[in-house]
């Protein structure tokens, strides 16, 4: 791609995933409004009623009927698209299950917000962790430009995969934050993506399909199985899409992105908006000569745990920080599956007769949790320098605390 | 400009504090710089205080926690220094712009600004009514930003700001000639201390 100056544009998270819809010109969108993701599908409108799209709107009354919807049109053999945030996430769940249980890829746009009670508008996780095991692909974006491109993206890996999936901002911090981006021109985007050209779909008349049907006890197992082989397959799909959007845009993409890692002691865990601020502090302590590293998953479901193991092989100490808490009175989401990670990858599956069982206690290291930033709760800089810190502080034999509060008043 | 400007805007809900924000931000996006413009959100409600920010760097730029020590300060808003602490967090060799009639050296007494920190004054209350017809005090400050700072070049601004009104205005350019115009006295009558 060349840039030109018309493919820079400052746009907010939500015009950005608004104007990627624009270029995907999808079947239907089905939406049913809510802050702070209101904004993606009212532009969106925007752009039907001024004749920009040839997409089918559907103004529904509610985030349930908004799925159920999408997962008609999708069953139709149409591509579907839908933005959400928070309670309409929740309100959406039991479609979400159906959507992917139906093998339907239908792409969304979720801005992360909290989930009430106590009422809060603002940015947490706590929604897309809601329906983490939902069946759908979930793509966390640090920025704008990673909201624009995840989107192209997304519609790309769910027709491959054959799995819908959620695309991710932070709530205001993203959704309403105006940033430069570089746009994709409409025939990029268009050969991109492509025409989609579903296997089965309700409206081949040729080739009629049942779908819905009860599935009982002698076939669900089988049918569930074959979903969760598709989510273990949907790794090499995001990851070969990441690589070809690089090849073809320049910007590219893989499961995680790691950030001055490779001789990192100290490594922080994070996905979303607060990467960037992490990024900034690596760079000043780096400066200082401390060895810190960032890890940022992109992809939360699937969870790539062998690789990002791998990545985290060399540092001494880990800190996750989780943007939700799993109300398990342990560990929160994302920190339970590094942990999941760290466990398989330091130990082995057999055991020997003499030894008992083989543990790789170099690869076992202390990992800290830190819960941050619920219901907007602000993350600065000296947050981000404080973890690190204390990342330091236990590598010279300080005990911690596993599961830490960050900035909260106890 | 090789380090981060950051610039805080105060103006109550309803004056244009955003739109400020944003239509900075586009500008300096347009003489090749990396932006960010974003609002405050709290319980905002026409004539309540608010607030919203910007960030330029030639460099791109990854921050996002709020801007807490601001190089720049622009009150849209002269009534908000009773309820506001405008001068919070600002860099020590940072600078303020009030939009009021008063002079530099009275509003440095009354906020009781000491050190190195600038004042600027701009009476574009009187300014907006008189070329725009409406008291829009935003247009006319973001002149004066542009005058007092230099981050930007000040002819470019101004067709960039053409051009976007006038799309947004297609069926009445008087108002994109009054803030044209507005902009253009903000950045001649803004008096520095």
């Amino acid at each position: 791609m060349t840039v030109t100056k018309s493919n820079i544009v400052a746009k907010t998270g939500n015009e950005a995933m608004a104007e990627a819809m624009r270029q995907i010109n999808p079947d239907v969108v089905a939406a049913y409004p809510i802050t702070p993701a209101t904004e993606v599908v009212q532009i969106f409108a925007s752009f039907i009623a001024d004749g920009l799209v040839d997409t089918e709107f559907v103004p529904v009354e509610s985030e349930h009927s908004a799925m159920s919807a999408c997962i008609g049109a999708s069953a139709a053999g149409g591509r579907a698209m839908t933005g959400t945030s928070s309670q309409g996430l929740a309100l959406m769940a039991e479609m979400l299950y159906i959507a992917a249980g139906l093998r339907l890829p239908i792409v969304m746009a979720d801005v992360n917000r909290t989930l009430s009670g106590p009422l809060n508008i603002h940015c947490d996780h706590s929604d897309t962790m809601m329906v983490k095991d939902s069946g759908w692909i979930q793509i966390f974006s640090e920025n704008a430009q990673e909201a624009y491109d995840n989107m192209l993206q997304a519609v790309r890996i769910a027709e491959t995969a054959r799995l819908p999936v959620i695309v991710t901002t932070d709530g205001f911090i993203i959704s309403h934050g105006m940033e430069r981006i570089e746009i994709l021109d409409d025939d990029e985007v268009k050969k991109f993506v492509g025409v989609y050209t579903p296997k089965h779909y309700l409206l081949d008349f040729d080739n009629l399909i049942t779908l819905g049907a009860l599935d009982l006890p002698d076939y669900y197992f089988e049918h569930k199985r074959q979903e969760i082989e598709a989510m273990i397959n949907s790794k090499s799909i995001i990851a070969d899409i990441g690589k070809e959007f690089q090849t073809k845009f320049g910007r590219g993409y893989e499961l995680f992105e790691t950030y001055r890692l490779d001789d990192a002691e100290a490594a922080i865990v994070a996905m979303g908006s607060t990467a960037g601020t992490i990024k900034v502090v690596v760079d000043d302590l780096r400066s200082k000569g401390k060895k810190v590293g960032l890890l940022k998953p992109r992809v939360y479901r699937p969870f790539p745990k062998e690789e990002i193991a791998d990545a985290l092989k060399d540092v001494k100490i880990i800190a996750v920080m989780d943007r939700s808490d799993s109300m398990n009175a342990q560990e929160g989401p994302v920190c339970l599956e590094v942990k999941a990670a760290i466990y398989d990858a330091s130990t082995s599956l057999s055991i020997d007769p003499e030894h008992g069982r083989r543990v790789d206690k170099a690869k076992f290291r202390p990992i800290l949790n830190y819960i941050y930033g619920l219901g907007g709760r602000e993350i600065r800089l000296d947050d981000i320098e404080f973890i690190y810190n204390e990342l330091f502080d236990a590598l010279k034999g300080t005990d911690k605390e596993r599961v830490n509060y960050l900035g909260v008043r106890e | 400009m090789e380090k981060l400007v950051e610039i805080r805007w105060h103006g109550r809900g309803g004056q244009g504090a955003k739109t400020a924000a944003l239509l900075f931000a586009d500008a300096a996006l347009n003489s090749g710089k990396y932006v960010q413009a974003f609002p405050e959100y709290g319980p905002e409600r026409t004539g309540a205080p608010v607030a919203s920010f910007d960030r330029l760097s030639t460099k791109p730029i990854m921050l996002h926690s709020g801007v807490t020590n601001p190089d720049v300060v622009v009150v849209l808003d002269p009534t908000l220094t009773d309820s506001v602490d405008v001068t919070e967090g600002v860099l020590e060799d940072g600078i303020i712009i009030i939009n009021t009639a008063k002079s530099p050296a009275e509003i440095k007494r009354e906020l009781n600004i000491t050190g190195n920190i600038r004042v600027f004054t701009l009476d574009a209350s009187t300014i907006s009514k008189e070329t725009i017809g409406r008291e829009i005090p935003n247009t006319p400050m973001l002149g004066a930003l542009i005058k007092v700072t230099g981050i930007l070049d000040f002819k470019e601004m101004l067709e960039d700001t053409k051009k976007k009104l006038e799309k947004k205005f297609k069926s009445k350019p008087e108002i994109v000639e009054g803030n044209l115009k507005a902009i253009e006295r903000a950045f001649n009558e803004v008096r520095s201390q």
